[in-house]
């Protein structure tokens, strides 16, 4: 195990979760103040890529196209809202996952309507697109270094929003009494719609970011909404601060398993036992990791306060 | 006799329908319907059991797809050791792959169970799919057994008197199975357990101050669904005769859901029903276009949203509302 591979596979886990946090964000949002419970999410991030990948095409600069991507993704997060997730809110959470789920498969073959079956690559430019060479063996992507600060950066601003913000105060004060803040005279459907649009954002903006590097394609958002639920899970249903640290945590051990697991296993079986289970092992780590969680703490790591 | 009620006229009607009319399709040269009509009897065993846990139990199963994926690679596994590593002719016995399916998948509900039941709502319902998860990915980076690219039955589970390899055998286990599967889940609810079951879906706590451990009484039907949806699963591989993790992703478990609250929740067709419907549906529009998850997913929504009891609360009630 050298030490340039250590470093990079642990910023490549600081990346993965701060993409994850960017997802489970706004999910966590949505699902502690507005009891919902969005399968669609992922769709959002999806979308997020796609309109991204077109933009950039359109603008021949990714940065413009991410800047105006987002506040489209805002729209259809808003649209969402509205048409869909506004007349569930009065159900119970089957309602919510099944009709979240014909969204998907709605958006999804909407996507592949207009975006067509192949994943779409998107070009960077040329400052973007280089390298750092830090040590002899070790070199980082600066788009990855880009990402990280993107990623940061937000849950900076998230941090902020929520925490000292009016809006952020209505936010909060909804999640813990909806009934009360509504009775003080706050729209609280627009609040409502207003969060909805904000995690869709966020989504949006964590598919921006990964799509120069994995593409934009279909069923993007379905692989990692599920991961994002096991990180709001983790991390206590509600809880943004618990999303924060299940997200790093889920996106490190992920990927620092799936990297050195089988060099692990090694100390203790032999390379053979090693080399087969590594694989197996660290593909369930995470679900592993929740099912422990929820097991010792049924509310998961950060449960918030109110309530 | 008491006078039967509209639903369950309906469920004879459809029951008698299922008996009948597929062998005559078969018969007359279509044998497209009865492959159809497997297909979905052998995923109406699975959605009335999922209907046991989620429709009287109030518990919101997301995992059931790893149920069917464990009970088709109890099938899948022998039958390869049998033919590559020249495992004993017991391995392609169906009397030894059916049991080690069902046992299989009543172990694993077990096991997940004991952690997934002390979590409730929305907990449950990822708990659960976490787990299935865990299988998915567990059967996926098995290489010997095909990973990702499944794994080919090359030979059908071997009954007395019942020959798999004839659709119309195969289709007779899998619409008696379904009887079968809805009688012993009607039988369940019916009985005091049953009673209990719906009484701690109503009110928990009542249930407990009462007297009664519901944790417990939830384990078991947890347990009974999981081994019910085990033999589904041995059918389906048998049916399909290839088997992939594709069969336990989560959009599968989903689709399970879809059926049991398309028919109706907490009734003895409407599992049935909602599978009928939801395969009919699937082929039809899948025939048309490419893009029917397009329509496929709104009409979705359009049943949760605005269909609620599922078709058979529509079909059931008369003009004044009522049953």
């Amino acid at each position: 195990m050298d030490l340039s591979l250590l470093i990079i596979q642990l910023l490549n886990g600081l990346q993965l979760g701060l993409l994850l946090f960017l997802v489970a964000s706004g999910l966590t949002l949505v699902f502690g103040i507005l009891d919902f419970v969005n399968l669609a999410h992922g769709s959002l991030y999806m979308l997020g890529a796609f309109i991204c990948a077109s933009l950039t095409f359109l603008f021949g600069n990714f940065l413009w196209a991410v800047l105006v991507a987002l506040p489209i993704t805002g729209v259809i997060g808003y649209l969402v809202e509205r048409f869909v997730a506004r007349p569930l809110y009065t159900r119970d959470h089957l309602d919510h996952v099944l009709g979240t789920f014909g969204l998907i498969l709605v958006l999804d073959t909407l996507a592949h309507l207009i975006w067509g079956p192949a994943g779409i690559a998107v070009p960077l430019p040329a400052w973007l697109d280089g390298q750092l060479q830090l040590g002899e063996t070790l070199v980082i992507p600066t788009f990855r270094l880009l990402i990280i600060g993107a990623g940061l950066a937000a849950a900076a601003g998230l941090f902020w929003l929520v925490n000292y913000t009016k809006l952020g105060m209505l936010i909060r004060a909804g999640a813990s009494n909806r009934t009360m803040v509504s009775a003080l005279g706050v729209d609280i459907e627009m609040l409502f719609a207003l969060v909805f649009a904000l995690g869709a954002m966020l989504a949006g903006l964590a598919g921006m970011l990964v799509a120069p590097i994995t593409e934009a394609s279909i069923g993007m958002g379905n692989n990692i909404i599920i991961t994002a639920f096991v990180v709001i899970i983790v991390g206590g249903i509600g809880s943004m601060k618990g999303a924060f640290i299940a997200a790093l945590l889920i996106g490190l051990i992920d990927t620092l398993g799936r990297s050195f697991l089988d060099d692990l296993f090694k100390l203790v079986m032999s390379t053979d036992a090693a080399e087969t289970s590594a694989p197996a092992v660290s593909a369930m780590l995470i679900y592993i990791i929740m099912a422990l969680v929820l097991s010792l703490r049924p509310q998961g790591l950060f449960p918030p306060r109110t309530r | 006799m008491t006078k039967m009620t509209r639903r369950g006229w309906i469920t004879v009607i459809v029951m008698a329908l299922l008996a009948v009319l597929p062998p005559v399709f078969y018969l007359t040269g279509h044998a497209f319907y009865l492959d159809l009509a497997t297909r979905l009897s052998i995923l109406g065993i699975a959605t009335v059991s999922l209907n046991l846990v989620l429709g009287y139990g109030g518990m919101v199963s997301f995992g059931h797809a790893a149920f069917v994926g464990l009970g088709a690679y109890a099938v899948g596994i022998p039958a390869y050791h049998w033919l590559y590593y020249s495992t004993g002719d017991w391995a392609v016995s169906g009397l030894a792959q059916i049991p080690l399916a069902v046992g299989i998948t009543a172990l694993f509900a077990l096991l997940t169970g004991l952690v997934c039941l002390r979590t409730r709502g929305v907990y449950f319902i990822m708990i659960t799919m976490a787990f299935a998860q865990m299988v998915y990915y567990l059967i996926v980076s098995i290489e010997e057994y095909g990973g990702d690219d499944g794994l080919v039955i090359d030979t059908r589970s071997e009954l007395p008197l019942i020959n798999l390899d004839d659709p119309l055998h195969l289709y007779g286990l899998a619409y008696v199975s379904l009887v079968v599967a809805m009688l012993l889940v009607r039988m369940i609810v019916n009985s005091r357990f049953g009673m209990v079951l719906q009484g701690a879906k109503g009110n928990e706590e009542r249930m407990i101050t009462l007297g009664f451990n519901v944790y417990a009484y939830r384990l078991v039907a947890y347990v009974i669904s999981g081994a019910m949806c085990g033999y589904a699963g041995a059918l389906l591989g048998n049916f399909t005769t290839f088997i992939s993790p594709e069969m336990m992703d989560w959009s599968r478990s989903g689709e399970l859901m879809f059926m049991v609250i398309l028919g109706g929740t907490a009734t003895t067709i409407g599992p049935v029903l909602g599978a009928v419907v939801f395969i009919v549906i699937e082929e039809v529009l899948s025939s048309f276009t490419i893009y029917w998850h397009l329509p496929f997913g709104l009409m979705l929504m359009a049943v949760v949203l605005f269909a609620r009891g599922g078709l058979t609360g529509l079909l059931s009630r008369t003009k004044g509302g009522k049953e």
